[in-house]
């Protein structure tokens, strides 16, 4: 294989899992506008996206449309559950408390995760036939196309979604002032619960797509759910351009690093990268001016 | 004395009472067992409590803190034969070096940059320790690590070891107490309640958030030494993100930010796991659960719960 062979074998690797990232840092990017914290079970939602997914296709015997339309509703509805039940009924209004709550939310929905379905890796299958594709001297499969399109087509319709749709401005109305939006008759509360169901939903999403390529498990988004957050630092944390440019931007690196220095400290760059960008440009990539002082 | 004083000076009379009292009751070397790593989490979590009290700040990182102790001391007395006691030592430098790294640079920044850049240190510190093989043994962990040793005598057996570690325990609880008391205590209280006031009369906010962190770090870094030197064998699991998230949640179900919620969240939690042996199964529902409630309705924790109780009786005559 040839040095530009191998370098657009990385570019494809690592546009995939950057894509799932991005997915990821959008879910991390819509609590944190509406809410101002970090939701740390956005990982889980991923999890459970591909679990449900296996259980739909291969226990169930769904087909893939179905599946996947029942997927995103059953992880948007995890997330909002984790809003009403949990985060809604806190006597503390302190962030860090409420921070907390989501980091007890993610140990506990792992909990279930692992009664439900075992410990064990299952396989998903994949969304079409496994014939390998060919383009720049690189060899991939189908579902890196199905995962490249479908997270440009989630992006697409969030773009839709927050500028033309009146829910849509509503939510980013009170990403700007809630107290503004009350006034103006917006339903703050219901804002919350769609954020909270819409990041569930991307976060199911980002799940039955990398999981055909990495098998599905209930830690499956640990590690990846805590690397879309440090995607989202790296683009600016709570900037929805940053969330996808920090997530393509990490999963290239991350590949890129891992092909051309060591594959043994692969799972380190993202975190690197993370410690680099809150040392030296705690506002992200594309943040809004400098992160205040203390 | 001032009240508080006398309160706090009775309180610690209390528990090193109990700790006089309980290998007379507790036969079971087992139990020792579970005593002495009580005594750990006491230490980590005291710490770790004194980072959120003071400076509002959460470490999800201290587990790497308490590992970075326990490895660097096994390495160094394991593999060049250095006295435990200075491996100790040279661990605890290292851990207030490295804290200090990390927290100048997040700490001068609002918000939550300090969780996120703990998190990512633990992430990197376990994948180190389970690459560097020929170091630290790699998942496998690392033995051969010497014990402490205590006027001529080897620290090695749960009995003599029980001693160690809850007196250093209660030396830092008296620590953190002092700590609250101290110019640097009292300025971060003053910083909580009003910022601008306290960075007006002086108080230097991020070094004092920083000497915080780097205290707190240390608390875990010793703990780390001496587990390491107890128990002789040491292995990555034990200090990765999920044991960061297992200490956080002492210190929540304790009470946040209160000197003594460090030791009833570490009192409580520690011992379950031994105690149910169903619990290893359901260990992640039963803490999450346990966290999620907790949080969602007594944010204040065991320490407020009891503050509550207290302020239901009817007032005393003082």
């Amino acid at each position: 294989m040839s040095g530009a062979e191998q370098l657009s074998q990385y570019l494809i690797s690592g546009l995939t899992t950057g894509a799932v990232y991005a997915l990821v840092a959008l879910g991390f990017c819509l609590i944190y506008n509406t809410t101002h914290i970090v939701n740390f079970a956005q990982g889980d939602f991923l999890s459970l996206g591909g679990l449900l997914l296996y259980s739909l296709l291969a226990g169930a015997g769904l087909a893939l449309p179905l599946a996947f339309a029942l997927t995103v509703l059953g992880s948007a509805l995890v997330g909002a559950a984790l809003e009403r039940l949990a985060l809604r009924q806190a006597r503390s209004r302190e962030v860090t408390v409420l921070i907390f709550i989501t980091v007890a939310a993610s140990v506990f929905l792992r909990g279930v995760f692992k009664e439900v379905w075992g410990k064990q890796a299952l396989a998903v299958p994949s969304f079409s036939p496994e014939t390998p594709l060919r383009l720049l001297g690189a060899t991939f499969t189908p579902q890196n196309l199905w995962v490249v399109g479908i997270t440009l087509a989630a992006i697409a319709g969030l773009g839709w979604f927050f500028n033309r749709t009146l829910t849509g401005k509503a939510m980013r109305a009170v990403a700007i002032n809630p107290r503004a939006a009350a006034l103006m008759g917006i339903d703050v509360e219901r804002m919350l619960l769609y954020s909270f169901a819409l990041a569930g939903g991307l976060g199911g999403v980002a799940g039955m797509l990398i999981t055909p390529i990495t098998t599905a498990s209930y830690t499956i988004g640990v590690i990846i759910g805590l690397k879309g957050f440090a995607a989202a630092v790296l683009g600016g944390y709570g900037s929805f351009m940053g969330a996808v440019v920090g997530g393509l931007g990490l999963g290239l690196l991350e590949s890129l690093g891992a092909g051309l220095m060591s594959s043994a400290y692969k799972d380190v760059i993202a975190f690197v990268v993370l410690l680099l960008v809150l040392f030296l440009r705690p506002q992200g990539l594309l943040g809004r001016g400098e992160a205040a002082r203390v | 004395m001032t009240r508080g004083g006398r309160i706090f000076a009775l309180q610690l009379a209390a528990l090193a009472l109990g700790v006089l009292v309980m290998p007379l009751l507790v036969g079971n070397p087992y139990y020792l067992n579970v005593l002495n790593v009580m005594a750990l989490m006491v230490i980590v979590v005291t710490g770790l409590n004194l980072l959120i009290g003071f400076a509002g700040h959460i470490s999800l990182g201290h587990a790497a803190f308490f590992g970075l102790g326990a490895y660097i001391s096994a390495v160094l007395s394991a593999t060049y034969g250095l006295d435990p006691w200075l491996a100790m030592l040279a661990a605890a430098l290292a851990v207030a070096g490295i804290a200090l790294v990390i927290g100048l640079p997040t700490l001068r920044l609002a918000g939550n940059y300090l969780v996120m850049a703990t998190l990512g240190a633990n992430l990197i510190f376990t994948t180190v320790l389970l690459q560097l093989d020929q170091v630290t043994g790699g998942p496998s962990g690392f033995s051969g690590i010497p014990p402490l040793s205590l006027f001529g005598q080897a620290v090695v057996d749960d009995q003599s070891f029980y001693w160690l570690v809850w007196a250093a325990a209660l030396l830092g609880l008296v620590v953190a107490r002092n700590l609250a008391q101290s110019r640097v205590g009292r300025g971060l209280r003053a910083l909580k309640d009003a910022p601008a006031a306290a960075a007006a009369l002086g108080v230097d906010v991020a070094r004092y958030k920083t000497s915080i962190f780097i205290i707190s770090a240390l608390y875990a870094g010793v703990a780390g030494s001496l587990y390491a030197h107890y128990f002789g064998i040491i292995a990555p699991k034990s200090f990765d993100i999920f044991v960061s998230v297992e200490l956080v949640t002492m210190c929540l179900v304790g009470g946040m930010g209160s000197l003594w919620g460090g030791f009833l969240g570490a009192a409580f939690l520690t011992p379950l796991p031994q105690v149910l042996h169903v619990f290893d199964e359901y260990k992640d529902i039963f803490y999450g659960g346990v966290l999620l409630v907790l949080l969602i309705y007594q944010p204040q924790g065991l320490a407020g719960l009891w503050a509550r109780l207290r302020a239901r009786r009817p007032l005393e005559t003082a």
